[in-house]
């Protein structure tokens, strides 16, 4: 209590000198607090965006049928039966060659059924979606994206056009807004949906046991939820074997981002880690300073009887407070820029705010500077013999 | 309480040796107040500096109330210049930045004492030396012959068995100078050991007991 008033007194007998120190690690603190800041809302509110589409979509993957496929029959029975589960659809997908008149294009045909189009969050722009009857009778129906029917039909009002897959004629029921999505800017092929018992008639790669769906929650229940009750009718169905499936409630374009998003705070973290060691040295160099100007206060301290621990203690808390003043400095002014820029943006639906975390990390990270850079000036006061240090300068 | 033997202190600045202290020999009992007198550059610093284990002899035997100083570790000198002596300078050796109150109140945040024990101590201290009114001067709004008043508080704020004055009124005029040999001599009168460095006849007849120091050869003065 009493060092860390007589370090604050210490700082306070010499501001300028303090302010100029403490730059460094202000710099060094807003550099990581906001740019860390900056990459983590973006990616927060871009993830969110992308999660809107299917985060609330559950995937299963069976990986072991325990010799009782899952058929779609089931799936129906599924829904039914549980008040958590509002949609079930299988998917497979499979390449195909989509044909129109003369066009050709490369198609990535997926197989669903109805309640794909709920649960993946698509919206219908023209006549309808596959339907239970489709599925039922294996119809021969097909719904395309604007993008694709754009493409290879050249028009997006195709309803009733016959584009043929594989040589077989498809009938076209409706087409669903394009999706912006980062994995289709990736691929180049087109899309179109058909009936899931559609793509197993057509594909090879592609039988009757349903290997991957899609779930999604009913209203007023969460995602947690429908997992868990997902979960049980599949423990059910495959004889307690938890390793016969896989859920996963996590899209995968948001594990892509956030691993983008963690590869760049760590990139730009350990930037700013370096500007805040730069800064560290800043402290060192000023506490040397220090010590050898107060050489002779440090001998009448030990003449009067500070011990080797009292002195180190007394320069050491000097170090670490110079430390946090300029941390606390940093986030101030880290907060107060973020708040600006949040500001700037208002009007996006970027948000930026201090994130706890980092804050904390700083916080922390500029405490060991302290201790690490004022550990050696601290360490050659203490050592001072106090008969040398007395008579220093007269 | 304070037995030198033989003590040697040599200081080498090149080639050349300075025996600042040349096979010293002596014997201060409690309760004494001895005054060692002698010219300048004759050793009286560095006897003192031996005695409050600032500084550690080249030779010879220095034993404090019975313990040899050598066997003590940097830490326990620490401990024992913080319990057992006092020091008063020639240059007073305040901490400018601190007021006169927390100057005095230093020693004893040293000791650890508690914040109530303390300021009773400090303010008792201040007014022995009359200066409980200078309690938050600091020292460069205090005269010469106040500021070593306030040293006098800082060494005696302890209670030490020891009070080492080096030369205490060099800076000071003869009307001062009286004043703080004055608060010595009342401090040995209430139990307290006094060793006094002086280079001034007259001061030295202070004490009772008179030592001469040349060329650090220490001689006894019966008076
Ligand atoms: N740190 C040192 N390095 C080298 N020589 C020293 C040192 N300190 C003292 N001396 C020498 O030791 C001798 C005694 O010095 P000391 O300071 O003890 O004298 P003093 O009696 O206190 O003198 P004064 O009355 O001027 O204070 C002197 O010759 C001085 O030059
Ligand atoms: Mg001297």
């Amino acid at each position: 209590m009493m060092a860390l008033k007589m370090a604050l007194r210490s700082i306070g007998a010499n501001k300028m000198r303090a302010g100029l120190t403490m730059l460094g690690i202000i710099i060094g603190v807003l550099a990581l607090v906001v740019l860390v800041s900056l990459v983590n809302s973006t990616t927060d509110s871009i993830t969110s965006e992308v999660s809107s589409l299917g985060s609330s979509l559950l995937t299963v993957l069976v990986k072991d049928d325990h010799g009782s496929p899952l058929k779609l029959d089931n799936l129906q029975s599924w829904i039914d039966e549980n008040p958590a589960i509002a949609a079930i659809s299988p998917y497979a997908s499979s390449n195909s060659t989509g044909k129109y008149g003369q066009e050709n294009a490369g198609f990535s045909l997926t197989g669903v059924t109805g309640d794909y189009l709920e649960i993946n969050g698509q919206k219908l722009v023209q006549g309808r979606y596959i339907n239970l009857a489709d599925v039922r009778n294996s119809s021969r129906v097909c719904v395309l994206d604007e993008t694709s029917a754009k493409d290879l039909i050249g028009f997006v009002d195709c309803i009733g056009e016959e584009v043929s897959f594989d040589g077989v004629k498809y009938k076209v029921i409706g087409v669903i807004e394009a999706e912006d999505s980062i994995a289709s800017f990736f691929s180049s092929s087109l899309n179109a949906y058909i009936p899931y018992s559609s793509l197993v008639r057509l594909s090879t790669s592609t039988g009757t046991a349903i290997t991957t769906l899609y779930a999604g929650p009913a209203d007023g229940y969460t995602v947690a939820q429908a997992e868990e009750s997902l979960k049980e009718l599949l423990l059910d169905r495959f004889d307690d074997d938890e390793d016969a499936f896989r859920i996963s409630s996590v899209n995968i374009i948001e594990e892509a981002m956030n691993k983008v998003s963690s590869a760049l705070t760590v990139l730009l973290g350990s930037i700013a880690a370096i500007s805040l060691i730069v800064g560290g040295i800043g402290i060192m160099n000023i506490m040397l300073v220090t010590v050898t100007e107060r050489t002779r206060e440090i001998g009448i301290r030990k003449a009067i009887g500070a011990s080797h621990r009292t002195i180190l203690v007394q320069f050491l808390i000097e170090a670490v407070m110079l430390c946090m003043m300029g941390c606390a400095l940093g986030i101030f002014f880290s907060w107060a820029i973020l708040q600006i820029v949040s500001i700037i943006t208002i009007d996006t639906s970027l948000s930026f705010h201090l994130q706890g975390n980092v804050v904390l990390w700083s916080v922390i990270f500029c405490f060991v500077i302290g201790l690490v850079f004022g550990l050696y000036p601290a360490n050659k006061a203490a050592k001072m013999k106090p008969i040398d240090a007395l008579h220093y300068g007269g | 309480m304070i037995e030198l033997r033989d003590v040697s202190k040599i200081y080498k600045i090149g080639e050349e040796r300075v025996r600042a202290l040349d096979h010293a020999n002596l014997h201060v009992y409690p309760h004494e107040f001895v005054s060692v007198i002698g010219p300048s550059g004759s050793g009286k610093s560095t006897l003192m500096n031996i005695i409050g284990c600032l500084d550690t002899a080249d030779d010879g035997q220095y034993l404090l109330e019975g313990t040899p100083i050598e066997d003590y570790t940097e830490n326990e000198l620490a401990q024992i210049r913080s319990r057992k002596i006092g020091f008063v300078f020639q240059s007073f050796n305040l901490i400018p930045k601190l007021s006169a109150e927390e100057n005095v109140e230093l020693p004893l945040i040293y000791q650890k004492v508690r914040k109530n024990e303390r300021m009773k101590r400090v303010h008792e201290a201040l007014e022995r030396v009359g200066l409980e009114n200078r309690a938050k001067h600091q020292p460069t709004e205090l005269s010469g012959g106040q500021q070593q008043r306030v040293a006098i508080a800082r060494a005696l704020v302890t209670r030490p068995s020891l009070i080492l004055a080096d030369e205490p009124t060099g800076n000071l005029d003869s009307h001062t100078s009286r004043e703080i040999l004055g608060i010595l001599r009342e401090l040995h009168n209430q139990g307290n050991t006094i060793v006094l460095i002086t280079h001034d006849n007259d001061i030295a007849r202070q004490a009772k007991r008179i030592v001469h120091i040349l060329d650090g050869k220490l001689t006894e003065v019966t008076g």
